[in-house]
């Protein structure tokens, strides 16, 4: 994808989104965070701080977890982007919910969706991780609600069930 | 103000050679954005003074780490998490390593790139010591040529560079022949996740026969750009640690530093701290140094 530089138009960007292959027109310095909610209306996730501290706005970007607040939508193109929607396919979805309700994890759920995917980036590639790693797979994500513990318990918790200890 | 997307374009060339005609046309005109964890803060804020992108994400040799029998290059828009993940970065740049663990979230850490953290040139950047210590060099490339800059020549002045307006960071190339060396890595700051550092250290250091054999000791933070403390280390050359050195070391690292009072701390916090930090340095220098 090429824009004529000396042109703003607008272009087309191409990518796969929860599996599916989109195709928006848009400026390429549009934010992922905004095509994905504006334009496919995956609302799922959310804007905090719109410069990269909060995590509210994670997404999966070929399998890595990024601020899609910080993405200018052309990076994405031709990209495999997964939010917290196309997670409802993930195996972790169920234990990471259920551990989640249980401890108290979520609670006004703004940063919950982006809580979600830093813990299935983490558990993808740590099943079994310690609490120091947990802190750090999510230290990217800020909450002002649980003070945290409720959340690194949920996320112990779902990836204890899953290698069934 | 929040921008306008419509009113900024973004070119996508794909190639090195498209992106360096980009700025050769109009140079000082096209800002470079690889992960875009600086650029699209400024932005969204509405802050941004380029009105034209060049995206150099999708540039493959601004992508690697090539390792050669006396140095690693490290492509410029290599990321946080990729030097992490690099079995020599870890081993033999560990104060590189650790610096990029240091730098925000995972998510940042997957999109921020070290060329971005040089080009950026804040003094508090947590890589930049590190850079400094390893005796880091500069590939600089131009639609003109390419030349060769030691990275300790690289800032002039608060966010000021060497970089021409049409070049482009294409490497960063570190000497492997630090892995004997004691290393020491420390950040200060409000807290341990994502904060941006009061200070920060790298030092790296050898004894022999109980001597300082060789010492180096890089700071953040503490002047308007990353700063290697020259004067302090030729001090400390030669000597044996003992405390009535770490004395004067504390003292000689407060006359060479240029803290300021900001939003993250003041000028006599830093100044203590820096001290602090480079004794501890020599103290682990003491303990370890004749083994390593």
């Amino acid at each position: 994808m090429i824009p004529s530089p000396e042109t703003k138009a607008k272009c087309e960007v191409l990518f796969t989104v929860n599996g599916k292959t989109k195709k928006v027109l848009t400026h390429p310095m549009e934010r992922l965070l905004d095509v994905l909610r504006n334009e496919l209306g995956l609302t799922g996730t959310k804007e905090g701080c719109g410069e990269g501290e909060c995590g509210s706005c994670s997404v999966l970007m070929d399998g890595m977890l990024v601020n899609s607040c910080l993405i200018p939508v052309a990076q994405a193109s031709g990209a495999n982007i997964v939010t917290i929607e196309g997670i409802s396919a993930h195996a972790l979805l169920l234990p990471l919910q259920e551990a989640f309700l249980e401890c108290g994890g979520a609670q006004c759920g703004i940063c919950t969706p982006g809580m979600i995917l830093a813990a299935v980036h983490l558990l993808d590639k740590k099943p079994e991780p310690t609490l120091a790693e947990i802190r750090e797979g999510l230290a990217g994500n800020l909450c002002r609600c649980t003070g945290y513990m409720q959340i690194f318990e949920a996320v112990a918790t779902a990836a204890r069930r899953r290698v069934g200890k | 103000m929040r921008a306008d997307p419509a009113d900024y374009c973004l070119a996508s060339p794909g190639s090195l050679l498209g992106v360096l005609s980009l700025l050769a046309a109009e140079p000082a005109q096209w800002l470079p954005i690889a992960g875009g964890t600086d650029v699209m803060v400024l932005y969204a804020a509405g802050k941004l003074p380029n009105r034209k992108l060049v995206n150099i994400w999708n540039i493959p040799e601004l992508r690697q780490i090539e390792v050669f029998p006396d140095r690693i290059r490290v492509g410029a828009a290599c990321t946080y998490t990729a030097l992490r993940m690099h079995p020599i970065v870890s081993q033999e740049f560990p104060l590189l390593a650790t610096a990029a663990s240091w730098t925000g979230g995972i998510a940042n850490q997957n999109r921020g790139t070290l060329g971005g953290n040089v080009a950026n040139a804040s003094p508090a950047a947590d890589s930049l010591p590190a850079l400094l210590v390893y005796d880091a060099e500069l590939a600089l490339i131009s639609a003109r040529g390419e030349r060769q800059l030691p990275y300790r020549s690289f800032h002039i002045a608060y966010k000021q560079t060497a970089l021409a307006p049409d070049e482009l960071i294409r490497d960063i190339s570190l000497p492997r022949r630090f892995s004997g060396y004691v290393s020491h890595a420390r950040k200060v700051g409000a807290r341990n996740a994502q904060a941006i550092a009061k200070v920060c250290l790298a030092a790296l250091g050898r004894l022999a026969n109980g001597t300082v054999q060789d010492v180096r000791l890089a700071l953040g933070s503490v002047a308007p750009i990353p700063l290697r403390l020259v004067a302090t280390e030729r001090e400390l050359l030669g000597e044996k640690i003992a405390p009535s050195l770490l004395e004067t070391t504390r003292r000689s690292v407060t006359g060479e530093i240029h803290p300021i009072d900001d939003i993250r701390s003041t000028a006599r916090y830093r100044a203590a701290v820096s001290g602090n930090l480079v004794v501890e340095f020599l103290e682990k220098l003491a303990s370890e140094g004749e083994n390593a």
